[in-house]
Formats: C-alpha cells, structure tokens, sequence
C-alpha cells in the first residue's frame, strides 16, 4: 500500500488538521483539571469536584464563565497590539503540533495516512523556529497593557525565554549525531530500530542520550514559563505579570496557550526521547514509510490505535512530571535563572556536544555497529557524565548566590558560578 | 543585585540543591499517591455541632401558637449591642405580649443573655449558623420569623455537668 497522493492527500491533510485541533484542545482542557487535581492532591486536598463526576466538567463550567465574563480594555493598553498578544501566545503552541507523529500510518482504502500534520523536511527545526515566536505573545502583552508589572513580567519572560532557547536548541545537537536526520517520523523510526540488522528491541534515546534529555527538559520548563522557571508570571511579585491586564477570554487563551506549550513540550520529549509512539517489547509496530514512498512493516488501523495510545501515556506521564515539579520546587530568583542559563546550560551542553561527538567518532573508529552496545557505550558515558553533573549541582558549585559574583567581574563562570 | 543584598554563605559541604530537590519531589509524590485529605464537603456533610453553639434565635410558643414572649422588656435591657426591638401591647385579658418584636441577627454578637434572663423561656439561641442573606433588611427576624425557626434550642448547661464543674 502506497502513501495517499493527490486530492486524497488533501482531504486527509484537512480531516488530520481538524481531528489533531480537537485532540489537543481537549488534552489542554483535561491537563487544567489535571493540574488542579494533582496539585490539590498533594497538598492533601480535593481540588475541584463539584461539578460533574470527579469535578471534570469544572474546565467546561470555566469555559462558559470566561466567554460570559466582562472583558476590560485597559485606558493605557495599546489597542491593536494588546488584543492580538493572546493569539500570539496560542498560535505558536498549537501549530507546534503539525510536526509531530502520533501513531502509525493508518491505512485506508485511498492509501497509507501518516499520522503527522505535516512530516516537514527540516523536522525539528520547525520545532525551534516556531517555538521561538511564543514569546512574542509574552513580551507583547506585557508591553501593550500599560502597567508596569505587566511590562517587567514581559521583559523578564523575553529574556528567559531567549535565553533557554539556545539551551534548547544545542540539546538537541547530540540528537542529530546520533540520527543524522531532523524528520520526527525518522527519529521514532531510528528508536525503533537502531541496528544495522533486523530490530529485535526498541532503543530509546533517554539511554544513549540521558543528560541531553536532562538538558531540554529544563530548557523546555523555561520555554513554557512552568516553576521553577515562571519568572515572567511570579505572581508573588509581578501579580502575575504579562497578563496582569488580561481579562475573561483573552486571560483564557493565554493559559491555553501555555497549557498547548506544556503538552507540545511533553510531546516532543515522547518523540525525541521515549521513542515517540513505539511500544516496548513489541516489534510489530516497526512501520516505516521512506521517502520515496514504500513501506515497510504492516499498517493496520488497530495499531495505530494501539501506537496512539502508548503516544497518549507517554506524553500524560511527562505532563504529570511537569505539573509534579511546579507543586514542588520554588521558583528561582531572577538573577539565578540567567546564571543558569547562560553560566551554565550553554557551555554544559557546548561541552556535552563534544563528548558525544568524540564518542560517537570513537565508537565508530572502534566499528561497533549501530545497536546494542553502540547504545550501551553512549549510556555508560552519560551516566558518567549525569553522575558528575548532579554532584556539582547538588553541591551548589554551580549555581550559588547572586550579590558575590555580580561585584567579582569577570573569573570562572562555571567556577563561581554568579 | 542592588548591593544591599545580605547574602549568607553557605559551606560548600553542607549545600544540596538536588537531594534537597528530590526529598521534596518524593514528599508530593508520596502525598498524591495516598493523600491524608482532611477536607469536609461542606454542603453535603455538616458540622455536629455542640448541644451549647449559640446561634440563630428562636422563639418558642405555647400549644395555641403564641409566642410565649410576656413583654416584660428584660432581654432588651440586658443586650449589650442593643439588637433587639421590643414593643409591648396588653390584650383583652389584660395579658401582656409583644406587639413588635424584632431581632437584628447582623448586630447581634450571640452572648446568649436574653435567652439567660428570659423569665419565661421565651426567646432561646439556636444551633444553628446557615443564616446567609442577599440584603441586610433580610436579617432583622420578626417576631413570626422567629417563631417559623425549627432548628434545636441552645442548652444554657451541659445536662452530664449541670454546675459547669
């Protein structure tokens, strides 16, 4: 069976687009209330259960009050640019998902659907381009609303988000090493199946590639403005910042977007890292469609069901590990973000980019094949390396307090660390 | 940082960033595995409350339905945020009753003297709180409204230690 071409390709494009849009929206309306029901239940409350049963209708409930709620128009806000920041933050977040394969082809009677809006040849570098848009949404929203906690909540959040975008950006570097492709269906496959023969287990990237999830994890809290990294919101002293101002559904669209950014992050961990929608211990679902159009493995529609289901846990958990960590850890002080950022995760990952590079050149110098122990060699070395990392953090070697650094100009900034 | 700032130095050996990290990582996850919720769903489950809460007023009546109130001007005298109108009036009898007799619940701080000094046992506290109205004019109780009330009457004694001992 052949991939849908033609006006097939079209309408299966359109119905993926609606079907993906709706499937998101409803993960981000069930993240809301997943979010405020682990979060109360780790502080051993209830969190909302009154309406509906386990309080799940409680996000549609919101819904319709914030659509009823009066919006205010703040006197200084600057009109065009105040009312188009909300869809700033939601756009970038959402379209994010065109990238992302969430099962495995579906065959229909017109050919083999691959389950990815658009299998773009530039792969993740979308991921990073797009991603850099969102925050767009927050510097402008803090500036057009004309009051100042909005415009330092959006300041700081341009210059988080800035910053931890090269983080981002160079996690993914030894990723490229170990792929030699950007495309996210060739990424899930390479997971798949890292052999040189016939696969016989699925090799996920967190082993040979431990710390560079590590990595883009923490860059990838930082993008989406989640603790310990919500400096641009930092309700505490900002009242929330960049949507200070923000009322009834434009306040709302910007939480969807987060909540959007929150679940594309969670996502792209899954592909780039957990083996996207493969399924452990099984190799009937090593199906792989190769640019020019043939196929290999057998598509059927019960496996892409299967396949978007393990797609669906993998994401949940990493969402749980998101909304995990933002009940738990406090948030950083401002200048302890920037010293994380540019003192340390840039030449972290700098330095972690050329270990496995020499690794990689070294295994191959040696010939062990693309496999198993080509995968062992790479995990030995990040556990090293993961080893030596948690021990300098633990100990606050790198990041320590700010007012001794700032007056030090200069020195090791590993070091020191500001 | 302004220059201000006070910074405590910390011995490189007693600082953990990630153990400390990972105990409070372990503490939310234990308590979202099993959460020791204390929570009381309030509109379905209720306080027992104590056979002496002082609440909301009420009057009681004799058999007919009368207010048993004599009008004898004693609980108004002794209120101390003077929140009860008392009006009396003398029937055909020649037996005294209340023509007006008002409560204002917002004013009222619930020390339960009127119900003390009721020489009749006329005018009780209630155990009961539910009491929220949409306008204040809502919270002054008449007479009829305080007959109306149905809850249980305060006990001015524990009935397991009558001399409060």
């Amino acid at each position: 069976m052949n991939p849908v071409t033609g006006g097939a390709f079209v309408l299966a494009t359109v119905g993926k687009v609606m079907i993906f849009f709706t499937m998101l929206m409803l993960a981000v309306m069930l993240a809301t209330i997943f979010e405020r029901k682990v979060c109360g239940f780790m502080q051993d409350r209830s969190g909302p259960n009154r309406v509906g049963p386990w309080g799940l209708l409680q996000v549609i409930a919101d819904g319709l009050k914030n659509l009823l709620k009066e919006e205010t128009m703040p006197e200084q806000a600057v009109r065009p640019f105040f009312l188009l920041a909300p869809v700033l933050a939601i756009v970038p977040a959402t379209i994010l998902f065109a990238v992302i394969p969430f099962a495995s082809p579906l065959p229909t009677q017109w050919g083999l659907v691959e389950m990815i809006v658009a299998d773009v040849p530039i792969g993740f570098l979308y991921v990073l381009a797009i991603g850099s848009i969102g925050v767009y949404g927050v510097a402008m929203g803090g500036w057009a609303s004309g009051s100042k906690y909005s415009l330092l909540g959006g300041l700081r959040g341009s210059a988080q988000m800035v910053s931890y975008e090269v983080a981002l950006a160079l996690s993914l570097v030894p990723l490229i090493l170990l792929t030699g492709d950007v495309r996210a269906p060739e990424i899930v496959s390479m997971q798949q199946t890292f052999t040189a023969g016939p696969a016989t287990y699925s090799t996920w990237f967190v082993f040979p590639l431990l710390v560079g999830l590590f990595f883009f994890f923490v860059s990838g809290l930082a993008e989406t403005n989640r603790l310990p990294f919500d400096m641009p919101e930092a309700e505490a002293e900002l009242i929330t910042g960049y949507h200070t101002e923000y009322s009834a559904m434009k306040f709302s669209m910007f939480m969807i977007g987060e909540f959007a950014h929150v679940i594309t992050v969670a996502a792209l961990v899954t592909v780039f890292f957990l083996g996207g929608w493969d399924i452990p211990f099984w190799q009937g679902d090593n199906i792989r469609v190769l640019s020019d159009g043939t196929v290999i493995g057998e598509p059927t529609w019960w496996k892409t069901l299967l396949t978007l289901g393990a797609f669906g846990v993998k994401t949940s958990l990493l969402v749980l590990v998101f909304v995990w960590i933002r009940w738990t850890l406090p948030r950083f002080r401002y200048d302890q973000l920037m010293d994380l950022g540019w003192k340390f995760m840039l030449e972290a990952v700098t330095v972690y980019i050329l270990v496995i590079a020499f690794v990689i050149l070294g295994i191959e110098a040696v010939g062990i094949p693309a496999g198993g122990w080509y995968a062992f060699v790479l995990f030995l070395v990040n556990l090293g390396l993961a080893g030596a990392l948690f021990f300098a953090m633990d100990r606050g070697t790198l990041i320590r307090g700010g007012a001794k650094g700032a007056k030090s100009a200069g020195g090791d900034a590993a070091g020191q660390g500001g | 940082m302004p220059g201000d700032v006070k910074v405590v130095e910390r011995p490189r050996a007693e600082s953990s960033y990630v153990r400390a990290a990972a105990k409070g990582m372990s503490i939310t996850m234990r308590h979202l595995l099993s959460p020791n919720k204390k929570t009381q769903q309030y509109p379905d489950e209720k306080w027992e409350l104590a056979p002496r809460t002082r609440g909301t007023h009420r009057m009681a009546v004799h058999e007919d339905g009368r207010a048993k109130c004599v009008a004898c001007g004693l609980c108004p005298t002794v209120c101390p945020v003077n929140c009860i109108k008392l009006v009396p009036a003398e029937d055909e009898n020649g037996e005294r009753y209340a023509a007006i007799y008002e409560i204002d619940e917002f004013r009222c701080i619930f020390c339960g003297y009127c119900q003390e000094v009721c020489p009749v046992e006329a005018i009780h506290l209630g155990v009961h709180y539910e009491n929220a109205e949409y306008s204040r004019e809502r919270w002054v109780y008449d007479l009829e409204r305080l007959v109306e009330q149905e809850h249980d009457v305060t006990a001015l004694w524990d009935p397991q230690d009558p001399a409060s001992q």
